[in-house]
Formats: C-alpha cells, sequence, structure tokens
C-alpha cells in the first residue's frame, strides 16, 4: 500500500502548524505535503496529488476557494468546506446551533443601522455586536445603553466591507471570568481549557490565561453536538458557564491551541494528525472499492 | 544570525522552517522565516479583514 498523502493547507506556519508538522514526521505511514497557499497555483488539470488535506490556512476566502476545488476532486478534507463555510460566519453557526438544540446565546441579525438599533432595544442592554466573521475579539462591542448603541451602530456601518453590514447581535452573558474551550475530534472532546481575563473578552490572542478545565460528562455531549451541528470533524467549542448550564457562543475550525496546550495533558497535534491518517485511509478505501 | 528588521536585535533561531513566523524577543514584531540558507527573514504580513479561525 502506497503512503496515504497528507497535505497541509497553510500559509501562515505558527507554533500550532509547526507541531502538526512535527507529529506528522514522527510517523512512517504518511507523506507530508505542503500547500502554502501564497505559492499554490490551482490548475484544473493538474492538482495537488494528495489523499487528505488538513486545512490549517489562516485566510477564511482561500480555505474555501482550495477546499471547494480540491473536495470536487475527491479528496477529503478537513475539515470540509461546508464546515469552514458555516464555522466561518457566525449568523450561519448560531443558526445550526440553534436547530440542533445546542444551548447558545440569544441572536438577532440585522441589516441596517436602524433595525439593528430596534434589535438592539428588543435584546435589552448589555448586548455584544460582533463581526460576523471575525475572530480574536476583533471588533466586538459590548453595547451598555443606547447612546453607545447609536455610536457603535453608526461607526459599523461606516466600515467598508459588505460583512459590516450584516449587525450580528448576541446576547450578553454575564460569564464567572473565564470561559472554556473544548477540542472536538471525530466525535469525542479530548481535552479542554478555562481561559480567564479580567475583561469581558476572554481570548488568548486578547492574553487570557489558561488553565485546565475537566471534560465532565456535560461537555463531552454537548461539544460534540455542536461540532457536528456545522458538520465538522476537528473544532474547538467555545463555551460559558451559566446559571442553567453550558452555553456554545463561538465554533471554530482551523483550531487555534497554542496557548491550550499549556494546560491540557493531552498531544493534540498528534491526536489531530491521527485523525487525519484514519479519515484519509477511509476515504481512500471508499475510492477503492467504487473503482 | 539575521537581524530583526524592526528594531536591529540579533535574533538567535533555532530549527525554524522555511514560512515559520516568529517573534523578535527584543521588541515583539512578528517576522517570518523567508530562506534558510542564508537564514533571513522578514516582517509578517499583517493581518488581513478574514483572518481567523
Amino acid at each position: 500500500m502506497t503512503k496515504l498523502r497528507l497535505g497541509l493547507l497553510h500559509s501562515r506556519l505558527r507554533l500550532e502548524e509547526k507541531l502538526l508538522i512535527r507529529a506528522a514526521q514522527r510517523r512512517d505511514d504518511l507523506e507530508l505535503v505542503l500547500l502554502n497557499t501564497s505559492d499554490l497555483v490551482l490548475d484544473f488539470e493538474r492538482l495537488p496529488q494528495v489523499d487528505v488535506v488538513l486545512d490549517r490556512e489562516i485566510s477564511q476566502s482561500r480555505a474555501l476557494h482550495v477546499l471547494d476545488v480540491l473536495e470536487r476532486n475527491g479528496v477529503k478534507t478537513i475539515n470540509c468546506y461546508g464546515a469552514v463555510r458555516v464555522g466561518g460566519d457566525k449568523v450561519l453557526t448560531s443558526k445550526r446551533l440553534f436547530n440542533a438544540g445546542v444551548p447558545t446565546p440569544r441572536v438577532k441579525v440585522a441589516f441596517t443601522k436602524e433595525s439593528a438599533l430596534r434589535a438592539v432595544e428588543q435584546m435589552g442592554y448589555p448586548v455584544v455586536l460582533k463581526p460576523v466573521d471575525g475572530s480574536w475579539g476583533r471588533l466586538m462591542a459590548k453595547i451598555e445603553n443606547r447612546t453607545a448603541a447609536e455610536a457603535i451602530l453608526e461607526h459599523k456601518s461606516q466600515l467598508s466591507s459588505y460583512y459590516h453590514g450584516v449587525f450580528y447581535l448576541q446576547e450578553f452573558i454575564d460569564k464567572p471570568g473565564r470561559d472554556i474551550r473544548a477540542f472536538v475530534i471525530d466525535g469525542t472532546t479530548v481535552c479542554a481549557a478555562y481561559r480567564s481575563s479580567d475583561h469581558w473578552l476572554t481570548n488568548a490572542a486578547l492574553g487570557a490565561k489558561t488553565y485546565a478545565c475537566p471534560v465532565t460528562p456535560e461537555l463531552n455531549a454537548l461539544c460534540p453536538k455542536a461540532a457536528a451541528a456545522v458538520g465538522g470533524e476537528t473544532i474547538a467549542v467555545d463555551l460559558m458557564e451559566t446559571q442553567d448550564g453550558l452555553t456554545v457562543h463561538e465554533v471554530n475550525c482551523a483550531m487555534e491551541f497554542k496557548t491550550s496546550l499549556q494546560a491540557v495533558s493531552v498531544d493534540l497535534p498528534a491526536l489531530i494528525i491521527d485523525y487525519c491518517v484514519r479519515a484519509g485511509r477511509a476515504a481512500r478505501q471508499g475510492k477503492d472499492e467504487v473503482s | 544570525m539575521p537581524n530583526c528588521p524592526e528594531c536591529g536585535n540579533a535574533l538567535e533561531l533555532k530549527e525554524v522552517m522555511a514560512h515559520e513566523i516568529v517573534e523578535c524577543s527584543a521588541c515583539g514584531v512578528e517576522l517570518e522565516v523567508t530562506a534558510l540558507d542564508p537564514l533571513t527573514v522578514a516582517l509578517a504580513p499583517e493581518e488581513e479583514e478574514d483572518w481567523g479561525e
């Protein structure tokens, strides 16, 4: 049997990608193919010859295009185009979580500053305004009153990208100074970490501290359900603790785990590569059976 | 060893890969390893609108 060809889609080689590369290089049952989108030219008649691709691309638009093209060429992609498309859009994510019965903060979506203001007033204060496609706490606003709402919505309406014409409003959850990032691989919550901060934003990118979080039965029931709702196989699920239990506020496909690694005891990069190999072999076997 | 293009600090880089993102220990700026032989760095590309996880 020829070695499985695993493509690593990326353009920015951060610590996470470096650890994934090392985990792949430790194995003798796969051939790692680095697919740097900054160098990649997609020729439909001569696409990269890989069995499976792990998406680690930091640019949403690059990832979506490459994943779609490769999937239509029979390549197994992790995560798939559909999951990345949904996971990269908070409206699409929230709706799927809602439909799947996953506890998630209430959301309203509007398309003008006037209707957004009405939605804010309906939800009450404070309320959180998020960019529909943002990460790392970028352009997030906690709106405390009407005066702030009018100013923030006006400013947002002046931002140039068409995505800023989508006003995504999320219920503010008064969490206990921390949230949880849990990592799901192939339907199992493999590890989790608390992220704590005095600020209401608890992104690791903004300096939140991480420490170990036990994977409770509640966490392991909820997180795979959230991952399945968006169609993802390797997903970081962000949750908050409320008086009524856990609530999922975000789902991330090209999951970052640099700071979480300080808090968890599993070899997350190795687990991800293990899954890529299993999924890649299954996909290749499926193709062999069909042919 | 290359110097940081931002602050001039002599960088101590070990076992880096091509295109790897590293941080200058003196000024904290993000750098990209653009070549291995000779070892060369440049300021890492700035955050784009569609970047994220």
